[in-house]
Order: C-alpha cells, then sequence, then structure tokens
C-alpha cells in the first residue's frame, strides 16, 4: 500500500542549495524537513527514512527532531490543519469559544481528523497575534484573526471550494492617520 | 525631544508607505548609518562603533534588558576562523507579537542594524531564527534580504568595501524553547532544542564552538537610530536607565488592541486608557500582565504611576519582559488564566531538568484540580512549594519563568485562588 517516497533531481538541487547556508551538513536538518513536509504533507516514519539517507545522517537523529518540534506531523493529517491558539490572550478573548465551536461544526474534537481526511484540528500555543484574537492558523501558513462564528462558516465553506485565506495585514493604528 | 507621547512619530516603524522596499526605505534616509560608517572606518572601527552603542545603552527587547553593546563588546579578538551573529525572531512568549511588524513593515531597519552588528563584532555570517509559525514573515524577510544582495549591503565587499557578511533566514518548526538563546543555536544546528549548560557563554563558545552573539530583532532595529543620530540623542528618549523607542504588544480586553511605537516609560495607565482605547465594554480593569507571560501580574490597584521601563516595573513588583501586555478585566478568571500558563509551560519545557520537567507538570494539574473545584487550601501551599524547587535550579530560565506568575498570583489574588478551594478541616488527634 504505502509506496516508496523518493526526492527527484530538483528536490536534490533544492536540497543541495538549502544545506549550503551552513558549515555543517546537520544544520540543515530543519529546512530538509520542511521541504519535505511541504512536498509530502507530512514526515512520518517513510519520509523520516528518506530524508536520513538523503541527507546521510542515522534516522534516529531525524526521529529525535521531528518529534522535538510541533509542526512537524509526524503521521498524515487532515487536507486542512486547523489551529485554534488558546493560549493567554486568546483565551481571554474567546479562544475556546472558536476552538469548541469548530469541534461542534467538524464533529471531531482538537488533535483529530475528519473521517473524509478533509479536516485537523489542533489546539495550540500562542502563534503572535495576541491583539488579533481569537485567531487560528490554517496548514502552518496563512493566519485567520478577529473569528467570528460567522468568520469561522466562511473560512470552511472557503477551504471546501479550495480557496486559501490570503494574508491579513494587521496595521498599526499609529500608521492609519499616518503622513504618507 | 520626542517624549510627549502626543506628539511622538514612530521611529522603528514610522508611516511611510512601502516602507519594506529597499527603494523607499534608501529614500527615507536608509543604509545610511552603513554608509556612514564604512566611509569613515577610522572614526568608526568596529571599536567605536561598539563603544557608541554600549553608550546608549540599548536595553535588549528579547526579555532580559541586557545593553547590547555592552554584550557586543564579550567578543573575543578575532582569530580568522568564522564568528557568527544569530538573530532572534522567535518570538513565542505568550502575549508578544512585535518583531513580525517589523518584518513586515521595516525589515531593512532591521538588516542594516544586524549588518552594522556584524561589523562591529567582526562576524561575517548572519543567521536570523524565525518562528516556524511566522512562515508569511519569513517570506517577507527573504525578499527584502534578496534586495539588500542586489543592492551591495550585504555579501562580498559591502559598498566596495573589504567588510563581506551574508545574512540567512532559518525557520523554526514550534518549539518556545528554542527563542532562549543555547536552544537556538542548538536549533540552528539541527538538533532538538535542548538548552545548553552555561558557562561557557555564547560569546565563547556558541554555534559550532565558534563565538557568537544572539540578539533580538527588534534591540538590532534600534542600531541604525543611534548610528544615525548618534547616543546622545538615543539617550534623551525615555527614562535614562531604560532609553529609546519600544514596541508595546497590547492585547486582551482593550477597545483597540495592537502594536504601538512610543518612547520607553510610558505611563501603563495612559497606555490601556488612552492609547489602546480604554477597557473594552466599559468594564473595570482588573490585572496586567506587563511583559509576555513570564512577568509577574500586577493586580489594577498597583499600577498607579507605574511606567513600562525596567525600574518603575521592578519596584512595581514585575518586569519588562518583551513589552507584551496582557490587558485582563474585572470578569477574569485569574485560577483559569494561571492554570492556561501553566499547561503552556508544562507543554513547552524541553524535559532537560527534573524540577522543570516535573515542576510544570505539578503546577498545572495542581492547578486544574483547583480550577475544577476539587482543590484544596493546602494545594496553595503546595503550589508554592513546588515554585521553590523550580526557582534558580534549572539549566534555563524557563523554569523560573513558570513558577513566577504562579507564585505572583497566588500572593495577589489569593482569595479568588482560596473561594475556588474546597474548606477542608482535618481533625488534629
Ligand atoms: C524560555 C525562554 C524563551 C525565550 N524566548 C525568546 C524569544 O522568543 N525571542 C527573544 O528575542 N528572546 C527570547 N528569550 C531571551 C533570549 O534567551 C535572549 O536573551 C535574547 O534573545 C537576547 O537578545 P536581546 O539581548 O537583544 O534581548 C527567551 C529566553 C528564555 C529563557
Ligand atoms: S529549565 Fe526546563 S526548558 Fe530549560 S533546560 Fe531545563 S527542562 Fe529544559
Ligand atoms: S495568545 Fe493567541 S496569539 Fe498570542
Amino acid at each position: 500500500m504505502s509506496e516508496t517516497k523518493s526526492f527527484n533531481a530538483k528536490d536534490l538541487s533544492e536540497i543541495e542549495k538549502l544545506t549550503a547556508k551552513y558549515p555543517e551538513k546537520q544544520a540543515a536538518v530543519l529546512p530538509v524537513l520542511w521541504y519535505a513536509q511541504d512536498k509530502f504533507g507530512h514526515v512520518d516514519p517513510s519520509v523520516q527514512k528518506l530524508v536520513a539517507q538523503t541527507m546521510d545522517l542515522p534516522e534516529a537523529l531525524i526521529y529525535g527532531v521531528v518529534t522535538f518540534y510541533t509542526q512537524f506531523y509526524e503521521k498524515p493529517m487532515g487536507k486542512h490543519v486547523l489551529d485554534v491558539c488558546t493560549c493567554l490572550s486568546c483565551q481571554i478573548c474567546g479562544g475556546y469559544d472558536i476552538l469548541h465551536y469548530l469541534e461542534e461544526k467538524l464533529g471531531i474534537k482538537a488533535g483529530e481528523t475528519t473521517p473524509d481526511g478533509k479536516f485537523s484540528i489542533q489546539s495550540v500555543e500562542c502563534l503572535g497575534a495576541c491583539a488579533y484574537a481569537p485567531m487560528l492558523q490554517v496548514t502552518n501558513d496563512k493566519y485567520v484573526n478577529h473569528l467570528t462564528r460567522e468568520k469561522v462558516d466562511q473560512l470552511i465553506e472557503d477551504l471546501k471550494a479550495g480557496k486559501q485565506p490570503g494574508f491579513e495585514s494587521n496595521k498599526m493604528p499609529q500608521h492609519e492617520n499616518g503622513s504618507d | 525631544m520626542p517624549n510627549d507621547w502626543k506628539t511622538y512619530k514612530p521611529l522603528l516603524l514610522p508611516a511611510i508607505k512601502d516602507l519594506h522596499e529597499i527603494s523607499i526605505y534608501e529614500k527615507n534616509n536608509g543604509y545610511q548609518a552603513l554608509r556612514k560608517i564604512l566611509k569613515d572606518r577610522e572614526t568608526w572601527s568596529p571599536k567605536n562603533v561598539t563603544s557608541e552603542v554600549k553608550t546608549a545603552n540599548i536595553r535588549g527587547r528579547g526579555g532580559a534588558g541586557f545593553n547590547a553593546g555592552l554584550k557586543w563588546s564579550f567578543m573575543p579578538e578575532p582569530d580568522g576562523k568564522p564568528r557568527y551573529l544569530a538573530c532572534n525572531g522567535d518570538e513565542s512568549e505568550p502575549g508578544t507579537f512585535k518583531d513580525r511588524k517589523i518584518f513586515e513593515f521595516n525589515p531593512h531597519l532591521f538588516i542594516e542594524g544586524a549588518i552594522i552588528a556584524a561589523y562591529a563584532m567582526q562576524v561575517e555570517v548572519i543567521y536570523v531564527y524565525i518562528r516556524g509559525e511566522y512562515r508569511p514573515f519569513v517570506k517577507m524577510l527573504q525578499k527584502a534580504i534578496e534586495q539588500a544582495y542586489e543592492k551591495g549591503y550585504l555579501g562580498k565587499k559591502v559598498q566596495g568595501s573589504d567588510f563581506s557578511v551574508d545574512m540567512y533566514t532559518h525557520m523554526g518548526a514550534g518549539a518556545y524553547i528554542c527563542g532562549e538563546e543555547s536552544s537556538l543555536m542548538e536549533s540552528l544546528e539541527g538538533k532538538r532544542g535542548y538548552p545548553r549548560v552555561k558557562p561557557p557563554f555564547p560569546a565563547q563558545r556558541g554555534l559550532w564552538g565558534r563565538p557568537t552573539t544572539i540578539n533580538n530583532i527588534e534591540t538590532l532595529a534600534n542600531v541604525p537610530l543611534v548610528m544615525n543620530y548618534g547616543a546622545d540623542w538615543y539617550l534623551r528618549i525615555g527614562p535614562d536607565t531604560h532609553p529609546g523607542p519600544v514596541l508595546y504588544g497590547i492585547s486582551g480586553h482593550v477597545n483597540r488592541p495592537a502594536v504601538y511605537e512610543y518612547p520607553a516609560g510610558m505611563n501603563i495607565m495612559t497606555l490601556i486608557n488612552d492609547v489602546a482605547g480604554g477597557m473594552r465594554g466599559g468594564k473595570k480593569l482588573k490585572a496586567l500582565i506587563p511583559g509576555g507571560s513570564s512577568t509577574p501580574p500586577l493586580r489594577a490597584d498597583m499600577l498607579e504611576g507605574v511606567t513600562m521601563d525596567a525600574d518603575s516595573l521592578r519596584e512595581a513588583g514585575s518586569m519588562m519582559g518583551t513589552a507584551g501586555m496582557v490587558v485582563m478585566d474585572e470578569d477574569t478568571d485569574m485560577v483559569d488564566l494561571i492554570w492556561r500558563i501553566s499547561y503552556f509551560y508544562a507543554h513547552e519545557s524541553c524535559g532537560q531538568c527534573t524540577p522543570c520537567r516535573d515542576g510544570t507538570g505539578w503546577l498545572e494539574k495542581t492547578l486544574r484540580k483547583i480550577k475544577n473545584g476539587d482543590g484544596e487550601l493546602r494545594d496553595l501551599d503546595l503550589l508554592l512549594a513546588i515554585c521553590h524547587r523550580m526557582e534558580g535550579r534549572t539549566i534555563c530560565a524557563l523554569a523560573d519563568a513558570a513558577a513566577w506568575p504562579v507564585r505572583y498570583s497566588i500572593d495577589r489574588f489569593r482569595e479568588e485562588f482560596e473561594r475556588k478551594c474546597k474548606k477542608t478541616v482535618y481533625a488534629v488527634a
């Protein structure tokens, strides 16, 4: 069932470029894992093995790194991973309400994936968007801020229709009536 | 001088459209500090640049408030082998969200500051460590770095001088601890982010065993200001002991939560009531966390006359930290809040030291019990005892950062904690 994974010639030249930034190849482990996760959607044991072989490093070392960092997916996740911040500022500004609403809406709990493999939900730590609470991050990429139930509904519909959220710039109030 | 906040014009993040583009940045005095230094190397030898920055007393904006120039001066004399500058853009302390503004709105100010720092420490390679969740911001910075290479501010022979420097971004992957400087270096070397035992300090043995300095992004963004206008000018912004502009990240129950730039030493009540538009829904202020989750919470009645600088906050019983201010209104459940902070630290402890690994776990479990109504009064003493066994007994400061909010909240909001505890009476035999 599980097809063998591999890097093609273009991947290998990208990986070489990533490695060239450092005096020692091991330093490229995080960038290469990111590269692999972008390509395969996760870094499960089969991908870890591929990375280890490609970089000529022990598999145990790659496994150790993958398991230390929360953004590396150790197993396949839903197509869209919704990371809802429930930390400090988000906690006191309705982060849990948004999390529970999403859980109810998608019929799964935080840490789970919908049976159709479309969505995963996670409750996560501060994402550095505290003033724009409550908020969530979509699949390690864009932030969706100032969440309301309506905004969550819209986001789910957009994602189902294949539309990714855009980058939300949060202007500084001091820029709003700025000089230029 | 720009000390009246009402007329203050931002220096780190000025309101200039498209300032992130190098051509606009150059038109607005950008890269002039670097040019000035490279044009007159006699006046601006690496030692003299370091000493100017040291005089300006830029206090580290990553949380510890250490004088940046003084830190640079700890680097040993060059020995011909590599040495490094690592810029800390991990920004994972709950309540903190300001370095991302620099990446988005004024990345070249930071890049210029980092180049000057590299020059002053005679470093030829700069790494910028940015938390993995900030992927869109990493892309923004990368674009700015490419522009700086094109214009000859980065790369071989900067502006025709004999000074060469490279800058690379390095993306984390979700780990608060990687903001701690030695953990950051481990992560950069491609390892699990376990903090290192100090000494040796990074200036002696840093990245790949070579001399390394770690500075926060906002700290480095202050450097071109000092070099353009001089340390004397810089020292006149804000309080003598804590000078310069500060990015205040205000979140929680205020009407206009956002990042604001004002001089250090702003009055806290002015920041809450005037700058951030006052309390949401006309509620009463209950408490403030002044500088990220690690800094002890202050009760509203403790804030009278307190200003956002190291001295005033220390006197009030807290710390400046990252100036990420979390404002809480009268409806906030402090036990719930402190439990959630403890959950964060238990989740983020790297697990190397027993007092931290077990301590953060026990703080979380005990607070959960209390918040769920199953706690007893003696659990409050247990919490304090756990804090005592964590503080100052570990490899890095995460254990202290986890203990302080608990210790000080029990002290400052004791009644609220007691109200949640069962009044079990033990028979004395
Ligand atoms: C647990 C822990 C987390 C930290 N996280 C950060 C961070 O996210 N960003 C940062 O700049 N400094 C962080 N620091 C502080 C760094 O260790 C270091 O002091 C700082 O980056 C130095 O830069 P500065 O002197 O310019 O502030 C953290 C410290 C600890 C103990
Ligand atoms: S104090 Fe905690 S986070 Fe720091 S090294 Fe020890 S176990 Fe790790
Ligand atoms: S607390 Fe949610 S983004 Fe900071």
